[in-house]
């Protein structure tokens, strides 16, 4: 894949270091995201794959005791300093491995953050509503139970229900950590086209334990151990000739 | 190492800026959000602010005794309360033992029973019965503090000297039973909001192993709601310390430290409420009564504040 150098990176991350307390969770990690690129991100239990998304759009501020250090920039704005937290956090739409129906129906789980943002027309609301569940590959399965409770459904519904509450917003940058957990295998190569349409429109981080996933979709694959980025590449040039001996352990399923 | 720059530099224009700007403009949602946060951090310092005025008025109404007049090795050591007599004595350990003693049984009494009945709340009972239940919770933590002073002195008054075989009657016992019952149904009601607090999540994959019912609330459940169990005896406490009339009742009130719990006693508050009528404004008497408050206040400051460490040390290892 060749980058364009007149359009600049979606994310730049410089020397970013996570600590929970006195333990660090990620540290000296720096690359950029390009936009419309789908960034695979590796690596066994505790590398620092869901602190480092957690960082991305402050969620840190949520947890007593984190601490990020260095510098993310999203759309060249330091998110540290934004002034508008809230409008990065629309910008960016997280879906968590464990599934979050919010006790809303299946409609209002969907259409809470067009009307946060303040669309109101039904007719819109409706749109946006059948094109984020047809998009997460639910809107057959729910089409006719709009109104019954969100928490209500099954586990990998209520997943797939999460990623398109994410979608609804409209997001220019998508957080994906091991969103297939709880879905199952035929629903989740759908889902993987749909996130392959997806590139066109958004930037996607893509957090799994599937690397196989990760090579399906992904266009660069980064590789963390014990919070370090360890190495970072195209995604076939990564699975096919890595540099390091711990990546390539790992692919071979030798630790992890 | 050398670290490629941020690319953004200032001045850069296209539609990039213009996204950058975007996340910089504080729209309507944010505004509200301000204005609500200002509210409510009005409504939050109230409370400070309400304190320190119940504080300022309570200390300078007995300022001027408690500067230049009273002794405090007396008041708080003296064991006579006797601020009519010639020449008067203000030793409010009597008072301040007897608010103890009172409040200790009144515990004994409505910890167990409350706890017992938060737990069958919260864990067994079920449909119907659960809300039958907590309706009539609720009514009992209603019921006005005088009826149950008319218990205390109609019905456990004759109970008790039947049953112990004593003389006296209105005692630091039917004080304590009487307080007890009155703070159990906030206890129940504050305990069992906790227990159901705690995700189901939990209770699943406790009970999933095979744990037992009771394994699973004592293992598991308890643990998870201790802050909040902590809350519900520190705001018992609470009601039972700074309850007044229902006390004045059922102690006797007498005004002495009392030994066993077949004694009567007298409290802080009931003290307070029985002689504030009668001591003329702007006396002595007036004054060290207000002094009485202070104490009252202060020591309502300290269990709070030890209740409060209790919980954050809960969470600290939790
Ligand atoms: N809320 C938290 N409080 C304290 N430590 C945390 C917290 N969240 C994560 N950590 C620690 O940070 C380290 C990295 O955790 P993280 O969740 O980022 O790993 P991960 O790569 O996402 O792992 P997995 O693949 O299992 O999801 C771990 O050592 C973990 O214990
Ligand atoms: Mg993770």
């Amino acid at each position: 894949m060749v980058t364009d150098p007149v359009i600049p990176p979606l994310l730049e991350v410089r020397d970013l270091s996570i600590h929970y307390g006195d333990k660090a969770a990620l540290s000296g990690v720096s690359f950029d995201i390009r936009q419309h690129e789908i960034f695979g991100i590796i690596g066994p239990a505790n590398a620092g794959k869901t602190s480092f998304l957690r960082a991305i759009n402050r969620m840190d501020d949520f947890v007593p005791g984190m601490r990020v250090g260095g510098q993310i920039c999203f759309a060249g704005r330091d998110v540290a300093t934004v002034r508008n937290l809230y409008a990065l956090r629309r910008r960016i739409g997280v879906v968590f491995p464990l599934p979050v129906g919010l006790p809303l129906s299946i409609y209002d789980n969907v259409a809470l953050s067009p009307r946060l943002r303040g669309v109101r027309r039904r007719a819109e609301l409706d749109q946006i509503v059948e094109r984020c569940l047809t998009r997460a590959a639910l809107w057959d399965e729910v089409k006719d139970r709009l109104t019954s409770l969100g928490s209500l459904l099954s586990g990998g519904q209520q997943q797939r229900l999460t990623i398109a509450r994410a979608l609804s917003q409209e997001p220019d940058l998508l957080l994906l950590d091991e969103f297939s957990i709880a879905v199952d295998p035929v629903t989740t190569m759908r889902i993987e086209e749909v996130l392959k349409e997806l590139r066109n429109e958004l930037t996607i981080v893509l957090v799994t334990n599937l690397v196989q996933q990760a090579r399906r979709l992904a266009d660069r694959t980064a590789f963390f151990l014990g919070g370090r980025c360890v190495e970072l590449d195209a995604t076939e040039a990564l699975f096919s000739n890595a540099t390091q001996q711990q990546t390539i352990d790992y692919l071979g399923g030798r630790f992890g | 190492m050398s670290r490629p720059p941020v690319s953004s530099t200032p001045g850069v224009t296209g539609p990039r800026a213009a996204e950058a700007k975007s996340l910089d403009r504080r729209d309507r949602a944010w505004w509200f959000d301000f204005g609500a946060r200002a509210a409510v951090f009005v409504g939050g310092m109230s409370a400070i602010l309400f304190i320190a005025a119940i504080f300022v008025f309570i200390g300078t109404q007995g300022l001027d005794f408690a500067i230049h007049r009273l002794s405090w090795s007396e008041f708080l050591f003296g064991t006579h309360w006797e601020p009519t007599v010639e020449p008067p004595r203000y030793g409010a350990l009597p008072l301040i033992a007897g608010t103890a003693w009172i409040t200790v049984v009144a515990m004994l009494v409505s910890a167990p029973l409350a706890f017992g009945a938060a737990v069958y709340v919260a864990e067994f009972a079920r449909g119907k019965q659960r809300e039958w239940l907590k309706i009539f919770i609720e009514l009992l933590a209603a019921i006005p503090s005088v009826v149950w002073g008319v218990i205390g002195l109609h019905v456990m008054k004759p109970i008790i000297q039947h049953v112990f075989d004593v003389q006296i009657g209105l005692n630091v016992l039917n004080a304590g039973v009487i307080l007890g019952l009155m703070a159990a149904p906030i206890i129940t009601t504050i305990a069992e909001d906790a227990l159901k607090a705690v995700p189901d999540t939990y209770r699943e994959a406790a009970e999933a192993m095979g744990a037992t019912r009771w394994q699973v609330i004592y293992r598991v459940v308890l643990p998870h709601a201790r802050p909040g169990l902590s809350a519900a005896v520190l705001l018992g406490i609470g009601r039972a310390f700074g309850e007044t009339i229902a006390v004045l009742m059922a102690s006797g009130h007498r005004l002495m430290i009392p030994h066993s719990v077949f004694d009567s006693a007298a409290t802080i508050t009931a003290t307070i409420a029985a002689e504030l009528g009668e001591a003329a404004k702007g006396s002595d008497h007036y004054q060290v009564l207000f002094v009485l408050g202070l104490l009252l206040f202060l020591i309502t400051f300290v269990i709070n504040l030890t209740a409060d460490w209790i919980v954050r040390g809960g969470r600290r290892r939790a």
